[in-house]
């Protein structure tokens, strides 16, 4: 590899563009078969539906997809544990610490729903779809995320 | 969930799923870790598979309807993913990358980690729901006294 690429990317890049591939992929099967670009954020809400009637959450949008967006999730885990458990066996232990999860969690959870869309919604469908929408979204969770991250990083959390 | 789906719509949903979440995984971006050094430019991967996917993505969402005259199981017409702009698009993006810097989780992102084993990532999902009913509960009060006493002024 090009020095300046061992650089960008000292663990390589085949294993991300090849994982990238793999989530169109999947995208693209369910679109294929249904014309439903599935985003994976709207199934925290709907979820939600099945036990709460508050009226952001008790909608026909959500009512009406909440089965199929709770499979869909189900099989993101189990998908996850072909790779991890099956054919790279070896369950994987984040460090990051509790509260980051917890904390930035409560908050991917507001953003995503306040903002019409997540990582694969807004950054892999909204971005794939040329929504100028989605550019301005992901532009800006981007550029936020990394200066949040770096001053977490400069006040010394790790990790 | 006999909703009058077509028999195979159910098993396509599964087979899309785990497709998605074997690539999460592979890619290494159901580990917060490597989202985190991404957003601390020490690895650029992630820009290959997000943008990967993103590109792979537009050229299905340009070719797929012009060879399909609409979806198999569903009949549906198929679209691209617009959302319209507005206010809320900016707010929630900020709010969105505040958390995603904090935790290094997104969504799909947290589902595929569950499937390695990382149960350590139960606190992102607990958390994300919490937010998505936060954020829910917010909105109801918020308007409900607005349609109800539309003419205070102050």
């Amino acid at each position: 590899m090009l020095p300046v690429l061992a650089d960008l990317f000292p663990n390589g890049a085949t294993r991300y563009a090849v994982g990238g591939l793999f989530v169109a992929t999947g995208i693209a099967v369910v679109y294929v078969g249904t014309a439903i670009i599935p985003g994976n954020s709207t199934v925290l809400e709907s979820t939600l539906s099945y036990v709460s009637d508050l009226p952001r959450l008790d909608r026909p949008a959500y009512v009406t997809s909440r089965d199929w967006r709770v499979v869909f999730a189900l099989s993101i885990v189990a998908g996850g544990a072909l790779w991890g458990l099956v054919l790279d066996p070896g369950t994987f232990h984040t460090d990051v610490q509790w509260w980051r999860l917890l904390g930035g969690g409560v908050l991917v959870g507001i953003g995503t729903r306040v903002g019409k869309g997540c990582t694969a919604g807004h950054g892999v469908c909204g971005i794939g779809s040329v929504s100028r929408t989605s550019i301005v979204n992901v532009a800006l969770f981007v550029g936020v995320a990394i200066l949040t991250a770096m001053a977490v990083g400069a006040a010394g959390v790790t990790p | 969930m006999s909703d009058g789906r077509h028999p195979l719509f159910y098993p396509l949903i599964v087979v899309g799923g785990v497709i998605q979440g074997f690539g999460l995984a592979y890619s290494g971006m159901a580990r917060p870790e490597v989202v985190l050094e991404f957003l601390q430019f020490e690895d650029f991967g992630l820009l290959l598979v997000m943008g990967g996917a993103a590109a792979v993505s537009g050229v299905t969402f340009v070719v797929v309807p012009r060879v399909l005259d609409g979806a198999p199981l569903t009949g549906d017409p198929h679209g691209r993913r617009i959302r319209s702009m507005d206010r809320d698009v900016v707010v929630g993006g900020v709010v969105f990358g505040v958390g995603w810097g904090i935790s290094g989780i997104c969504p799909g992102a947290a589902y595929a980690s569950l499937g390695v084993g990382n149960v350590e990532i139960l606190w992102a999902v607990a958390g994300m729901f919490l937010g998505a009913y936060v954020q829910a509960y917010w909105r109801a009060h918020r308007s409900a006294p607005r349609t109800a006493t539309p003419t205070t002024s102050d």
